[in-house]
């Protein structure tokens, strides 16, 4: 549904998109994960036809971005990363304006977004400058999806929302993916990658990794063991200067360690730590997940002078 | 056309949601027009004045009286001598002393000749110059009405007529003024400000997504403003009569359709503002700076442009309000037909035109 072949795009001196390729499913749910920064906007924007790539080419739907960017406009629905509806408009005038720019009606097509615009409904005279992060988002979605779209572009839609509207909306593209929606979807927020079908790991413009969530964490060389003590400023300092270290990184309330070989045992980092003066260690062995394999993904791509070989090697 | 209904629906409930919007587009044309109205006078009345009358006869003491009892001026203090006149002028309490010579009456009778001296405080030469005029206005009609049979040395006594002003009231020189500055700077204020508006808030990002055409999206932006703006306009030539008695000589429909013609030259202006402006501060500069002054100072509004040095006169006519204040005056003052108004009317048109296809071709379809 989505072929992306080649795209590269630079401001000024800076190269926000270098030479990205990916092809996303009809009726997929397809994550963009990275920093910010990393040229996620840039890509949806190309794609959206809001930018030119300044070299390669993408379709949309088998419509070009550049030449048939009239007609993809129509078929496509996009939520950009800031909050972008009127906000001196209501809920429900915002939702008819767009509708009517669409060429269609709000009751047309009131059944593919019910579920969502039902719960902002009893505010539908509120203006939307006033409702709260989360009802801003689904309005925002109910208005990207006015149309019926076959591909739907968010950019970031769940950054500054809180934990339990997340989990919602997220819920809501599950049940959008049901009915044929294909979704390109991307976030700084790598627990939300495991919602996706596909991800796609990106950073400084190129792509580390294109998988499925699953088979990128199995992939995962090493073994990581989540370690926490009374001092965590320096817990992270002396599990580094440990001899058999490879990385530490802080991830919430642990640390999580990998060993240059697998058989650094959780034990010995205790016996190790308690040698350094740390109080109430624990260490246990974990699954990796996708934030594991970005952590890794990006500190060997910066010693890496040329990172493609590799990438290619594992797809 | 459905599309183009809803977004003029939208840019209204924009307009009259917007406190700061509603307080450009009515609140400035009115306080703008009054304030303009009071302010720029070429008339004078209650100028403080002084009297020394050294003679204190009947004929003195009338003039005095008739000067006094004209509106223009106001006794401030009688003098004694003429010492006091340096520091009364240092002080300022007065912009002019009256002297009368010793037997005033006496010498005119006797003489035919009888001195008057005016001294005024040319600091503000303009005031100065009026208020002397005035004076010896009412000096030369006291002396003809009282003595109709004398016969004054041979001269040359010019019959003056304001034509189209007879009063030479300062308020038909303003009104049309003030009309075309304001249409002008709400007109092109407004648009710019609202398209740079989207842009700034992100939703300039949404309607490009859409299929929303660039056509669309502008005549979108214009209509709204270029309705308000004529209702403004209606309000101004209503006030210039009702509160300042300037009359419409010509066609009322005329002069209108003569102010859409301008306005929508104005809006165009904004909209091409806004397609080099990236924020609302940058289009409100732009529409202050260089849309404001130039048309106050190059149009003809304030300075006559026979006046001006030849490269500003060059400037001059590339100021859109320049044409159009040639038009409402001839309309309003004049009471002209299109016959001689034709050649202005054609340039604006030329100027919509040049700016709304620079703007649509300016426009971008793209965030780039």
């Amino acid at each position: 549904m989505i072929k992306i072949n080649n795209i590269s795009k630079s401001y000024k001196a800076t190269q926000a998109l270098k030479e990205i390729s990916l092809e996303i499913q009809k009726g997929e749910l397809h994550g963009l994960i990275g920093p910010d920064g990393a040229g996620k906007t840039t890509l949806m924007r190309i794609l959206m036809t809001l930018l030119l790539p300044d070299s390669g080419n993408a379709q949309m739907g088998g419509l070009d971005v550049v030449k048939e960017y009239r007609k993809i406009r129509r078929k496509t629905g996009y939520m950009p990363g800031r909050f972008s509806l009127y906000q001196d408009l209501s809920v429900e005038e915002n939702l008819r304006f767009f509708a009517s720019v669409f060429g269609t009606t709000l009751e047309e097509n009131y059944d593919l977004i019910r579920e969502i615009y039902h719960q902002i409904e009893p505010f539908k005279k509120r203006r939307a400058g006033d409702l709260s992060g989360g009802m801003k988002q689904k309005l925002a979605l109910s208005c990207a999806l006015i149309h019926r779209p076959q591909i739907l572009i968010l950019d970031e839609p769940t950054t500054g929302v809180d934990a339990v509207s997340r989990q919602e909306f997220w819920e809501m593209l599950k049940k959008l993916q049901e009915k044929e929606i294909t979704i390109l979807v991307s976030t700084p927020y790598m627990d939300e990658a495991n919602l996706c079908d596909r991800v796609a790991l990106i950073q400084n413009g190129q792509l580390l990794e294109v998988d499925s969530p699953s088979n990128i964490t199995s992939r995962f060389p090493g073994k990581i063991i989540k370690v926490r003590s009374d001092n965590m400023h320096r817990l992270i300092a002396d599990l580094r200067r440990f001899k058999k270290a490879e990385s530490a990184f802080a991830f919430g309330q642990y640390v999580h360690f990998t060993g240059t070989d697998n058989k650094v045992e959780p034990s010995e980092l205790e016996i190790y730590l308690a040698g350094c003066n740390h109080e109430n260690i624990e260490a246990e062995y974990i699954e990796p997940d996708i934030e594991d394999v970005f952590m890794k993904l990006m500190s060997t791509d910066k010693e890496k002078v040329v990172g493609e070989g590799e990438r290619q090697e594992k797809e | 056309m459905k599309q183009l209904k809803s977004f003029i629906k939208k840019e209204f409930y924009h307009i009259f949601r917007d406190v700061r919007t509603m307080l450009i587009l009515f609140g400035i044309p009115i306080t703008q027009l009054l304030i303009f109205g009071t302010v720029i006078k070429n008339e004078i009345s209650n100028v403080p004045v002084a009297i020394y009358d050294q003679s204190k006869d009947d004929v003195s003491l009338e003039l005095s009286a008739k000067i006094l009892s004209s509106g223009y001026f106001q006794l401030n203090e009688n003098l004694g001598s003429i010492a006091g006149i340096d520091e009364i002028f240092r002080e300022g309490t007065v912009k002019q002393v009256i002297i009368f010579e010793n037997d005033f009456g006496e010498k005119l009778q006797r003489e035919g000749v009888a001195n008057v001296q005016l001294i005024a405080d040319a600091s503000d030469p303009n005031m100065a110059r009026l208020v002397t005029s005035y004076t010896t206005g009412i000096i030369n009609d006291y002396i003809t009405k009282m003595h109709p049979n004398l016969q004054m040395p041979l001269r040359i006594k010019p019959e003056v007529r304001m034509y189209f002003n007879e009063e030479m009231k300062s308020a038909y020189q303003f009104v049309p003024g003030t009309m075309a500055l304001i249409l002008m700077l709400v007109s092109a204020l407004m648009t710019s400000i609202s398209i740079t508006r989207e842009k700034e808030t992100g939703t300039m990002e949404v309607l490009l997504a859409s299929p929303l055409r660039p056509v669309q999206i502008i005549v979108g932006k214009v209509l709204p403003y270029l309705l308000l703006s004529v209702a403004n306009a209606f309000v101004i030539v209503f006030i210039g009569r009702l509160v300042f008695g300037v009359p419409v000589a010509g066609s009322f429909i005329l002069l209108m359709l003569e102010t859409i013609l301008f306005i929508t030259m104005a809006l165009c202006l904004g909209i091409l503002i806004s397609t080099i402006a990236k924020t609302q501060l940058v289009a409100m500069f732009i529409s202050l700076i260089a849309l404001m002054l130039p048309t106050i100072i190059l149009s003809g509004f304030i300075f006559p442009i026979e006046n001006m040095p030849t490269v500003l006169q060059w400037f001059s006519h590339i100021m859109p309000a320049r044409y159009f204040i040639t038009i409402i005056r001839a309309i309003m003052l004049k009471g002209v037909g299109i016959l001689f108004i034709w050649k202005e009317t054609l340039i604006l048109l030329g100027m919509t035109l040049l700016f709304i296809s620079i703007s649509v071709k300016k426009f971008k379809v793209r965030l780039e």
